[in-house]
Parts: C-alpha cells; sequence; structure tokens
C-alpha cells in the first residue's frame, strides 16, 4: 500500500525531481518539511502570472453567472422586459435603438436589444449563466463517464476492455456536430409530445443529454491507456498481493493518480462544451425564446448586424475572452502539474 | 496493403451500419407519428392512412429498416412513384427524393471545404514550420499568441464581423454567394472567399498549433539529435527527419477535419447562408424531416468513415512500418 503521495505516478514523480530541495522546504531547526504534490502544484501556479490571471477572468465569468439575480437586483433592470417597447424614444420606427451604439447610455449599459429592446447587459449576464450551467454539468458528467468507463476497462482488461473499446470506437464514428443537431428534437420528443409547448428545463436537459453521449469517449480512451499502464505498477501489486479490494485498488491507488489528465482535461472539455451549447443554439436548435442564452445572442446579432454591429460586441468579445483564458488556464494547470511537459 | 485496406474498409461499412441502425430505431421510437410530419396542416385521418401505408409506416420497424437499408442497395418504389438505386425515401417537407437534395447541395459543401482546406493547410502549416524553426524567437511568439485567441474565435462571431467590415460599410465585395464553378470560375472564386477565409481562420491556428508543437517534439527526438551530431545541415535534418516524423498526426487531424467538412459545416453554412449540406441538415431538423435527417446523417458519416479509410492509406506512405507490418 502506498499513499498516494509517494506514488504519484508518471506526473507527479517527475514533478517532485525539478523541486531543489527535493519537494520540501528546509525549517528553520533543519529538519525537512514535506509538500505533497498538490502543494507543489499550488506553489508552481501560483508562479505563473498568465495562468494566476487567466484563472481570475474564469474565476469571474463563473461569478457573473452564479451571482445573475444578484447583478440583475443592483441593476435594476431583468431580461425579460422589453424596455425598449415600453419606453417610447428608445427605438426607432424599424425598431432599431436610436441612440449611437446599439442605444448604449447611463440606463441601458451594453445598449438595447435591436427589435424587442431588452436589456444587453441583463441578456449577457443570464445568457452566461445558462450557458454556463448546462456546461458545467455536461463536463462534470462526461468526466464521470470516462473515469467509470475508462477505468474499468483498464481495469479490467480482457473482454471487459474489448466491449467497452468497441463502444468508444462506434461513437467516435458518429458525425458528433450533426448528432447533437439531429438527435435535439428526438430527445426533447422522448419527455414531450410534440403538439405541447416544450418547457424550458426539459429543452435544457436534452442539450445535456445529446452534449453528453458523445462527448466522453476522448477522455474516456485516455483514462483506460493510463489505467492500463498503472495496473502493472509496482504498487497496485502490492496493494493486490495485502489482499486490497478492487474497489479500495482503484479509490487509492488508481485514481490519485489520474487526477492530473481529468483535471487538466476537465479545463478544456468545459469551454469546448459551452461553445457546442452555444453553437447548438445559434443554429436554433438549442434553447428557445424567451429564455436568455449566450449563443442564441449571437444569431440574433448576426441578424441585424447591418443594422446595429454593437450587438454582436459584448457577447462576442465575452465568449472569445472566456475561451483564451480557459485554454490558458488549462495551459498552466498542466504545466504546474506537469512541469516536464513543454508547451 | 490490399488485405489491410480491404480490412479496414470492411470495419467502416460495419460501423456505417450500426450508425443506421442506431439512428434509425431512435428516430421511430419516438412517441410521435411520422406521418403527422409527413402530412401537413390539412391533416384528415384519411390522408393519414394513406401516407401510412406508402410509406410503411404500418409495419414493426425492424422490418421497416430493412426495407430502408434495402433501398439503399436496390432502390425501391413508393406508391408515389419508383425511386432508384441509393433511394433514402422522400422528403417529408417538399416530398423530394432526398439522394437527389443531397447531390444538388453537395457542390457548394465541397467547394467551401476545398477551398477552405487549401488556405488552412497551406497558412497553418507553414506558420508552425515557421514557429518551430525558429523557436522561442519573435516570431514564434507573437505566432504562439495570435493562433491562441484565433483559435478561440467563433465563426458565427467573426462571421458577421468580417461580413460588416468588407461588406455592409465599406462594399468592397458582395455578399458571399455559391456560384457552379463549371459555370463563373472568378464568380466562384470571389463569392466564397470571405466563408474561406473566415473558416481558415480557425482551422489555421489550430494546425499552427498543433503542427508546432508536434515538430518541436519531433526535433528532441534521438534521430534527429543524431542526424545533428553526424553534421547534417539544419535544413535537412528539419524537412527529412523531424518534418516527416511530425506528419501523422498532421495527417490523422487533417482526415478527420477534411471528413466532417465534406459531411456538411453547419455553423459556417449558416452563417454565410450558404445552401450546403450543413444547411439542409438544420433546416431539416427544425422542420423535423426525418427522411431528410437520415438522409443527411448517413451520407456524413460516410464521409468521415471515408476519409478515416484515406488517412489509413496514407500512414501506409508515410510511414513504412505500417507498409511493411
Amino acid at each position: 500500500m502506498t499513499s498516494p503521495t509517494q506514488a504519484a505516478g508518471i506526473s507527479a514523480d517527475s514533478a517532485a525531481i525539478p523541486e531543489p530541495p527535493a519537494g520540501g522546504a528546509v525549517k528553520k531547526d533543519g529538519s525537512a518539511e514535506g509538500r505533497s504534490p498538490g502543494q507543489l502544484m499550488w506553489i508552481r501556479f501560483k508562479r505563473d502570472r498568465t495562468g494566476v490571471i487567466s484563472a481570475c477572468v474564469v474565476f469571474f465569468f463563473f461569478a457573473v453567472g452564479l451571482l445573475a439575480p444578484v447583478i440583475s437586483w443592483l441593476y435594476g433592470k431583468n431580461p425579460y422586459t422589453t424596455y425598449g417597447l415600453e419606453t417610447p424614444g428608445l427605438l426607432d420606427d424599424f425598431n432599431f435603438p436610436t441612440g449611437a451604439n446599439g442605444g448604449i447610455s447611463a440606463d441601458h449599459w451594453f445598449g438595447i436589444e435591436p427589435l424587442l429592446g431588452r436589456d444587453v447587459m441583463m441578456q449577457l449576464v443570464y445568457g452566461i449563466r445558462t450557458s454556463l450551467l448546462i456546461g458545467l454539468a455536461v463536463t462534470a458528467a462526461t468526466v464521470l463517464t470516462a473515469i467509470v468507463v475508462g477505468v474499468t476497462a483498464g481495469y479490467m482488461g480482457g473482454k471487459t476492455d474489448y466491449w467497452l473499446g468497441r463502444v468508444m470506437d462506434f461513437l467516435l464514428a458518429f458525425p458528433s456536430q450533426l448528432f447533437f443537431v439531429a438527435f435535439m428534437p428526438v430527445v426533447v420528443a422522448l419527455f414531450v409530445n410534440p403538439e405541447e409547448e416544450t418547457p424550458t428545463y426539459i429543452r435544457v436537459v436534452a442539450l445535456f443529454l445529446v452534449l453528453w453521449f458523445l462527448g466522453w469517449m476522448g477522455l474516456g480512451r485516455l483514462l483506460r491507456g493510463q489505467t492500463l499502464s498503472l495496473r502493472e505498477r509496482e504498487f497496485v501489486e502490492a496493494a493486490k498481493v495485502s489482499g486490497a479490494p478492487p474497489w479500495r485498488i482503484v479509490r487509492k491507488e488508481l485514481l490519485p493518480n489520474l487526477v492530473t489528465p481529468i483535471l487538466v482535461q476537465a479545463t478544456y472539455m468545459l469551454p469546448a462544451a459551452v461553445t457546442s451549447q452555444a453553437g447548438l443554439s445559434f443554429l436554433g436548435v438549442g434553447l428557445l425564446e424567451p429564455t436568455p442564452d449566450w449563443g442564441r445572442m449571437f444569431a440574433t446579432a448576426g441578424r441585424v448586424y447591418e443594422m446595429d454591429p454593437t450587438y454582436m460586441f459584448f457577447p462576442g468579445v465575452a465568449m472569445v475572452l472566456f475561451v483564451v483564458c480557459f485554454n490558458l488556464f488549462g495551459d498552466s494547470l498542466r504545466d504546474a502539474f506537469d512541469p516536464k511537459s513543454g508547451r | 496493403m490490399l488485405q489491410f485496406f480491404l480490412r479496414r474498409t470492411l470495419g467502416a461499412a460495419v460501423i456505417l451500419i450500426l450508425i443506421s441502425a442506431f439512428t434509425f430505431f431512435l428516430f421511430f421510437s419516438i412517441p410521435q407519428d411520422p406521418a403527422l410530419l409527413a402530412c401537413g396542416k390539412n391533416c384528415t385521418p384519411d390522408s393519414l392512412k394513406i401516407i401510412h401505408e406508402n410509406l410503411g409506416l404500418d409495419k414493426p420497424v425492424p422490418v421497416q429498416y430493412l426495407e430502408f437499408m434495402r433501398g439503399i442497395v436496390m432502390g425501391r418504389d413508393f406508391a408515389v412513384g419508383p425511386c432508384p438505386a441509393p433511394c433514402f425515401g422522400y422528403s417529408f417537407a417538399n416530398n423530394q427524393p432526398i439522394f437527389d437534395t443531397i447531390l444538388d447541395r453537395f457542390p457548394t459543401t465541397v467547394s467551401l471545404t476545398v477551398g477552405g482546406a487549401a488556405v488552412f493547410l497551406t497558412l497553418g502549416l507553414g506558420a508552425g514550420m515557421l514557429a518551430a524553426w525558429k523557436r522561442g524567437s519573435l516570431i514564434d511568439k507573437s505566432f504562439s499568441s495570435a493562433s491562441l485567441v484565433l483559435s478561440s474565435m467563433q465563426i458565427y462571431f467573426l462571421g458577421p464581423v468580417v461580413l460588416g467590415a468588407l461588406v455592409y460599410s465599406t462594399n468592397l465585395m458582395d455578399s458571399p454567394k455559391y456560384t457552379a464553378f463549371t459555370e463563373n470560375p472568378a464568380a466562384w472564386f470571389v463569392g466564397l472567399l470571405i466563408p474561406w477565409m473566415v473558416m481558415a481562420t480557425i482551422f489555421t491556428a489550430n494546425y499552427t498549433r498543433m503542427s508546432r508543437s508536434t515538430l518541436i517534439e519531433q526535433l528532441q527526438e534521438e534521430h534527429v539529435r543524431t542526424a545533428k551530431a553526424k553534421g547534417m545541415s539544419g535544413k535537412t535534418v528539419f524537412f527529412r527527419y523531424a518534418w516527416r516524423g511530425s506528419l501523422i498526426p498532421i495527417v490523422t487531424i487533417f482526415g478527420m477535419d477534411l471528413g466532417s467538412l465534406f459531411g456538411g459545416a453547419m455553423i459556417t453554412e449558416q452563417t454565410f447562408s450558404l445552401a450546403g449540406i450543413g444547411r439542409l441538415a438544420v433546416d431539416s431538423v427544425i422542420k423535423t424531416d426525418l427522411p431528410m435527417i437520415m438522409g443527411v446523417m448517413l451520407f456524413t458519416a460516410t464521409m468521415i468513415l471515408f476519409f478515416n479509410v484515406i488517412v489509413d492509406a496514407a500512414y501506409a506512405f508515410i510511414d513504412p512500418r505500417v507498409r511493411l507490418s
């Protein structure tokens, strides 16, 4: 039985070496203070300025999503009221904002939505909330599925491995983007009769299901490979010999060694899930009006771009910023866990 | 070699059949009567019954599936008329044969893919090679940061912005439009230039990142170090040793991208209102045109699997180990 600290496997083994005093600081009285791989990672991460900044931006996006109702309360507006139609003078005869730059004013910081006259900032804040919620749920579910399938396949080997491998191959051969689009109505129809009004939460669940269904195989394969090589290592063998049940071996020996690839991949999967979801809404098969949605803002913005380019600006810049920072954050996380792998 | 090729083709065919079965059963297991969709607004129980008989919907789903598959290979006769060999049935939305519609849309998708791929492959690989060659230099750093930002762009954001800059506000170019290449090559080129550029921007960024990192990895390999140590020129080492080694991952990704692009670039086509396969897919999903979705799904899957086999064949040319085994 080895503690995960010493057996931190492929990544942490190599991670511990470059730290000069063998991964520990020397106390005043001369005795060495041990540091866990987690602490080492944290120390390395803190030194990486790009990583810290992008982590802050990512955190900011999550805070915006989480605190959307608070922001709405402070700002005094909500994403549903059609301010432009209720207050005369905000929209012109063609229902486009009268003010310059999409109607940006002290009342409407990011301007007013053309045609319906809703507040752009509230649309965006609540849109981010919806997208991040779905993105987070999808990422959590795909990571969990990948862990279960990948570790099972890798650890059990033999027939189980073969058949799980075939299932993953089969799902990887699916045209994933088309699958997302094509199966949205099918999954929705599984829950409600198409003649009735579809409640929003069912569309959210359907989005979650299609994105989850074809999202986990990449990480699953990676974890299967890693488990396959970890299974042959001495500390796993030792645990087996000492009579540890498989569940314990998976939990105490294998999983701690798989934390690095799981976390790093998850930071790449989350922005991918968010942009896929936004893409679906852009194509008109994701969330429908009046639920605020990041992706659907792009569809509207594309339609009115000729008349009112400002409407594209805020959601677009926010999206690029979010994806860039999340990817940078992922890179920094990988470097912090595994400094040997160069960029 | 031939045996290897045949085995891969057979494997692809099996996966294709599985995908078709999976898609078919899922579509026809939904609790909604597909005939209702084909029937339209003025639907009477009588016309519903006729549609049921015409489409064979009163038979059990497995029988329907077998008839569908037989229709693809041998063609089949519907009450509305015969449907020759690759028969995917008739669209619910406009009563046109599915396969004809797909063939009709395919040239747009092919043009979009070929042009875009030509741009992103040359620019992406070129920039990646340059960055790897001058690793750590200013060129490398600027390419790397540019590709990081550009790869995070989304077509539905970049597309309208570029359209705004070149079309709406300055009138430098016309709105993107597809003209058949055989009809007027110049109009074909000009009409698709903006979609190519926008689509290629994101791919170029990804290919720059990928080719740079694989090349750098290859340059650290031992055989490359040996070649350098025996005094070969930097150029020879770079192109003959490192570049060849990095081809395998690049060809793999390129094949996958090409397959999915030939199956329709949904977001690009939607952004620029081009009527290709991707647009067809989205429209048929919005109209719940089940036979059309089914047809496009199979078509796209065929494209992806076809390019997978091509990639496998390409390995044999690149890597002698594959050829010999």
